[in-house]
């Protein structure tokens, strides 16, 4: 990833930004021009929950270049309904199911290279009781 | 609108062609198809590929065949609708000359993939995908088939190990398809050992990196010509949905490859009971499942069930992948939309060989980009 399009991404990376439709009160992830359920353009920001459950995932045997491996990668639906695409962290593929409960933390998600940068975001590891 | 006929094909073989670049898989497919429409020429050439940029730092590929092929100066384009390329650059060369606009076009879908290492296709593929949003975070294109798959199996309590028939099925036909990649076949055991690439999806649930390139010509009911075996284009049309598969309101449903069917049943006033072959966008044996009940040839959940039965045998009740279809056959990514377009008129020409499906009239064929993003369908009539 290159920083630029890093830092115009930096609201939902690290702080799960996503948009409160003003007209319907749709709430969405990540932030996009439209609101899904309306479209409607006047959207504010807001955070969305950080918790929710196992809708899918799959163990990825050779991860894409500048990503560690084991990689679990994993559609989340978050409380309230939003899924997001992401990868499962602290806890080996065997141990995961589909409806899991699961919460946000902030990782490493991948190196770019020389020209590109550390890239930081959100990864799902089980929930701690 | 007016009636649109493909009165032309060629192909070239599918396969890792180290000495065969862009340029030359490209044009020989299209003067092959065109040596088989007895046509100097055609008024416009589009060109359905993914890749190029990536792959061999090249595009502006319109100009680029029609330079090699020696077309100057006709019209001549790039389509792009990743994974499903080949199969949009019918549908523009289709509407071209429907409009009336053009008597004549050449649709060429190409793909060349085996110049570069498995990091690079990786990462070129993915592109198809949400990249800030989705590739971003690791998932990869085979990744994100291993999610629909898995997501699949536990909506519908099945196996793995029931997507086998695809396989096995993709992989016989292909034995006797001169043109096909591979040319052996697969067995149960072998694709229950295969390793994991993207549990649940294993490496023979993927179609495999190859080149190729596959033409057609269409043309106009006044340009045909009495030594033609026209292929009538019934219905040809695209549909969209999210970017990202997170987005999707469904995972076990490909709604932009139901929508653009059902427009495609609308517009050939026909059915899915009407339809004697189809060749579906097998590049995953979970992609083959969503597309078959996404056409209606199986009610949702059950397209497994019908595989088991041999329903999509070439002997069974709605062939598929007569050829081997991208798994069997190969998938040169921009590429195997024609290449699905050119077997369909060889079957309803009669000229399939070893693989003719007796008395096949109307053939339905699915192009899909990006995991059911883009879905590009297809009705041929005799």
């Amino acid at each position: 990833m290159q920083t630029a399009s890093y830092f115009r991404l930096e609201g939902p990376f690290l702080r799960l930004e996503g948009q409160r439709c003003t007209t319907c009160a749709h709430v969405q992830f990540p932030p996009r021009v439209t609101c899904r359920a309306c479209r409607g353009r006047r959207l504010e920001i807001c955070e969305v929950p950080r918790e929710g459950h196992v809708m899918s995932f799959s163990e990825i045997a050779s991860p894409p270049a500048g990503f560690s491996s084991p990689l679990i990668a994993a559609l989340v639906t978050l409380d309230g309904g939003i899924t997001l695409a992401c990868q499962l962290t602290d806890i080996d593929s065997d141990r995961v199911e589909i409806g899991m409960r699961v919460e946000m933390v902030t990782r490493l998600i991948s190196e770019t290279g020389p020209e590109g940068c550390l890239v930081y975001g959100y990864k799902f590891r089980p929930k701690l009781a | 609108m007016r009636d649109v006929y493909i009165v032309g094909l060629g192909l070239t073989q599918v396969k890792e062609h180290w000495n065969l670049g862009l340029r030359e898989l490209g044009a020989n497919a299209i003067g092959s198809a065109l040596d088989d429409a007895k046509f100097d020429s055609a008024e416009c050439l589009y060109v359905g590929n993914m890749l190029s940029g990536q792959v061999s730092r090249q595009e502006n590929l319109g100009t680029l065949l029609a330079d090699e092929a020696g077309l100057l100066p006709i019209e001549a384009v790039k389509i792009e609708a990743a994974c499903g390329s080949g199969g949009a650059a019918v549908r523009s060369a289709a509407l071209a000359v429907a409009s009336g606009a053009v008597d004549s076009c050449i649709a060429v879908g190409l793909e060349k993939m085996t110049d570069v290492t498995a990091d690079v296709i990786a990462a070129g593929l993915a592109t198809a995908s949400d990249q800030d949003f989705e590739a971003a975070f690791g998932l990869s294109f085979v990744g994100m088939a291993g999610l629909l798959m898995q997501r699949y199996l536990h909506v519908t309590r099945r196996k793995r190990d029931e997507f086998a028939p695809f396989v096995i099925n993709a992989h016989k036909n292909a034995m006797t398809a001169e043109h096909a990649m591979f040319r052996s076949g697969v067995s149960l055991e072998q694709y229950l050992r295969c390793p994991m690439v993207a549990s649940p999806l294993g490496v023979f649930d993927a179609a495999p990196v190859c080149d190729g390139a596959a033409a057609v010509v269409l043309c106009s009911k006044q340009a045909l010509k009495a030594q033609h075996r026209p292929v009538r284009i019934a219905a040809s049309a695209i549909a969209t949905d999210t970017i990202a598969l997170s987005a999707r309101s469904s995972l076990e449903k490909l709604l932009a490859a139901e929508t653009s069917a059902g427009k495609a049943y609308r517009l050939a006033q026909c059915a899915p009971g009407d339809i004697q072959i189809f060749e579906p966008h097998d590049a995953f044996t979970i992609m083959t499942a969503l597309s078959l009940e996404a056409c209606g040839f199986a009610k949702p959940g059950t397209a497994l069930d019908m595989a088991a039965a041999g329903a999509f045998n070439a002997d069974g009740a709605l062939p598929i992948c007569t050829f081997g279809g991208l798994k069997g056959r190969g998938h040169p990514v921009g590429a195997s939309g024609t290449y699905q377009i050119v077997e369909a008129c060889l079957q309803l020409r009669g000229e399939a060989g070893k693989n003719q499906i007796a008395g096949a009239k109307r053939a339905l064929t699915q192009s899909i980009g990006g995991h059911g993003a883009v879905a590009v369908t297809h009705i041929l009539e005799a």
